[in-house]
């Protein structure tokens, strides 16, 4: 009787029905939360919505930059900071969180909390659940195939899932949220350092530094020999560019510093490329008044979205917009290690944010050209 | 004695992206033996050598054999903005001192392409190519576009004009801005172009996005040697994973 593959390639998972494993060749790192690209090879990790790891291509390469432009509240941006915390607790990564306006505990303490499929409520243990309860007498005569199973699935420590879905309306388990490791680093707090032969203000100075000194003692560099499990460095940047990061880019046509945020774009691409972390960065981009530098900015980030929401445009009453909350740009995506990248049949995409899902829909079909057959 | 034909080729794009004509040329300078100096200011080494392999170059191959030399840009940026001394002679000198122009960056080239026959067997290669992607983020860090062409016309009279090489430049820019960008990158294009033999610009089709023509590309030959002439022609374009097609303008096998 042929038996069913399910899993990843070499990844004994817990959902296995069957004791067929596949024989892996691939000399990948197997991390948790982290899934080889089908494209290139690359590992990626997922934002923590599932519809944007589709729109971007799988899922973040490990390595490279996402740069969000925020919406003119930024609440929607900052909606899709809080889910690339919370998939990074939920996975076990170790997270950085950088603001200047809001505290980061403040953030963190509002991410939402994530839907497990058993309703009979999470416990969190410490380690994953064992398979096979020795201690239990009554071994399964009929259904011998689902022993090995576990009786309730309480774990969600580390889970081996790509990708969850999150309850917006429900704040994480302290337990939780706490269970992960995280480095913040507040602005406001900061001594300011005077380094004047740095080309770098000194927020962003300091906040590279604070970076690297994360990479380097925590090993993500490969630095420290491996006596731990490898583990991936997720860092949240919120609103880089904004007046309160001492950058005037935002608020003067002609800034003093106006290289200040692509140099520091430029040096954080270089300490991702590196080490085995992710950066998802939010820029005010409604604010800045030189489109050229917005240009630059994109350029130098690996995958780019924006987020325009209808709230408080003209667009709100638009009909045709009637279903969707605001709409998704995709102004770059990577083509990391091969040619051709994963293109896009339609760039009109439009997100909805509900309680359970931040759904991102094409608006329309695109034409349909011998080609390509593209489903409806 | 034949003459060596010396090139200046300026590839750019414009909303668009170009880099992998860039990757064609890094696996057609290193097929025909050519000595090859890379200044990879966007991405790192591992990116150039898997699209290499793919294109069917070994670039690590190639940099143990000492025929291709490779400036990563990114790796060392960090440690180059901390270090206390800034010293003008090195490479990435530009990234503590913006202000200060390229000539560490000139001298690191120059260095390069001088050398030929470095012992390794009495291997001799080609004329040195110079291969730059890309070179409108110097831009980004603060250099002023004065000093960068004042780099391009120094490289292109050691490599093209003295060492009889080929230059290869990839520049990305930005839209057209209504009102006059200073020290924009249009500003350096059109100052690059001015200079080259060969202008290639890549784009977006103009009616829009298309998911099986990526783009167009235009081929501009400019002044060369003796002869003046001055040729454009358009060409659509698709990438594949080994590489691009190119055809006449409304014959992509999608629509015919």
């Amino acid at each position: 009787m042929a038996a069913p593959v399910r899993g990843m390639i070499g990844s004994t998972s817990i959902g296995n029905t069957t004791s067929f494993q596949k024989k892996t060749r691939s000399k990948l790192v197997s991390i948790p939360g982290t899934r080889p690209s089908v494209q290139n090879g690359q590992l990626l990790v997922s934002s923590g919505v599932s519809s944007l790891d589709y729109v971007i291509g799988g899922g973040l390469a490990v390595g490279t930059l996402l740069l969000v432009e925020e919406d003119h509240y930024d609440s929607y941006s900052r909606m899709l900071l809080k889910y690339f915390l919370a998939e990074g607790v939920v996975c076990g990564h170790e997270l950085f969180l950088a603001s200047a306006r809001d505290h980061p505990d403040d953030i963190m303490q509002e991410l939402p909390s994530p839907i497990v499929d058993d309703v009979a409520g999470m416990k969190i243990s410490e380690g994953q659940s064992q398979p096979s309860d020795p201690e239990n007498p009554d071994t399964m005569k009929i259904a011998w195939r689902y022993q090995n199973q576990p009786k309730v699935q309480t774990a969600l420590a580390s889970s081996v899932r790509f990708g969850h879905y999150y309850d917006v309306s429900k704040t994480m388990e302290p337990e939780l949220r706490q269970a992960a490791k995280c480095h913040s680093f507040y602005q406001l707090q900061e001594t300011p350092v005077v380094t004047a032969s740095s080309p770098l203000p000194s927020p962003y100075h300091s906040l590279l530094k604070s970076i690297q000194t994360v990479i380097r003692k925590e090993g993500f560099d490969g630095s420290t020999p491996q006596s731990k499990v490898r583990n991936v460095l997720r860092l949240g940047l919120h609103s880089l560019g904004s007046v309160l990061w001492g950058d005037d880019v935002c608020c003067k046509d002609n800034p003093a510093h106006c290289h200040a945020l692509t140099t520091f774009l430029y040096i954080l691409r270089g300490l991702l490329r590196t080490s085995l972390s992710v950066a998802m960065v939010t820029v005010p981009s409604h604010l800045t008044q030189n489109r050229a530098v917005m240009g630059r900015i994109i350029r130098l980030s690996d995958t780019a979205i924006a987020l325009e929401s209808f709230k408080g445009s003209e667009k709100e009453t638009n009909p045709l917009y009637k279903d969707y909350h605001g709409l998704l740009h995709v102004r770059q995506l990577p083509r990391l290690n091969c040619l051709s990248c994963e293109v896009p049949d339609t760039k009109d995409l439009a997100f909805k944010l509900k309680r359970k899902q931040f759904t991102i829909e094409r608006l329309h079909l695109p034409p349909d050209l011998s080609e390509t057959t593209v489903s409806p | 004695m034949q003459t060596v034909q010396s090139d200046f080729i300026l590839v750019s794009d414009r909303r668009a992206d170009a880099s992998f004509l860039i990757h064609h040329y890094l696996s057609f300078y290193l097929r025909a033996g050519c000595k090859v100096c890379f200044l990879g200011l966007v991405q790192s080494f591992s990116h150039y050598s898997a699209v290499g392999q793919r294109l069917g170059v070994s670039l690590a191959q190639a940099r143990e054999k000492g025929q291709l030399v490779f400036l990563e840009g990114l790796k060392e940026s960090f440690g180059v903005l901390l270090q206390d001394t800034s010293q003008e002679t090195q490479p990435l000198s530009y990234l503590r001192s913006p202000g200060a122009g390229l000539e560490g960056l000139f001298r690191f080239v120059e260095s390069c392409v001088r050398q030929s026959g470095d012992g390794n067997a009495g291997e001799s290669w080609g004329p040195p190519v110079l291969l730059i992607d890309d070179l409108s983020v110097l831009l980004s860090l603060g250099v002023s576009v004065g000093a960068i062409l004042d780099f391009t016309l120094y490289c292109q009279a050691t490599v093209c004009s003295e060492l009889q090489g080929n230059m290869v430049i990839l520049v990305r820019c930005e839209e057209e801005d209504a009102d006059d960008d200073e020290e924009g990158s249009n500003l350096l294009q059109r100052g690059l172009v001015h200079q080259c033999n060969l202008a290639l610009h890549v784009e977006g089709l103009p009616t829009g996005y298309c998911r099986d023509i990526h783009g167009q590309m235009e081929v501009w030959w400019r002044q060369r040697g003796e002869t003046i002439y001055n040729q454009r022609k358009i060409f659509h374009f698709k990438v594949h994973d080994k590489g691009a097609s190119f055809f006449a303008r409304g014959t992509s096998s999608a629509v015919l």
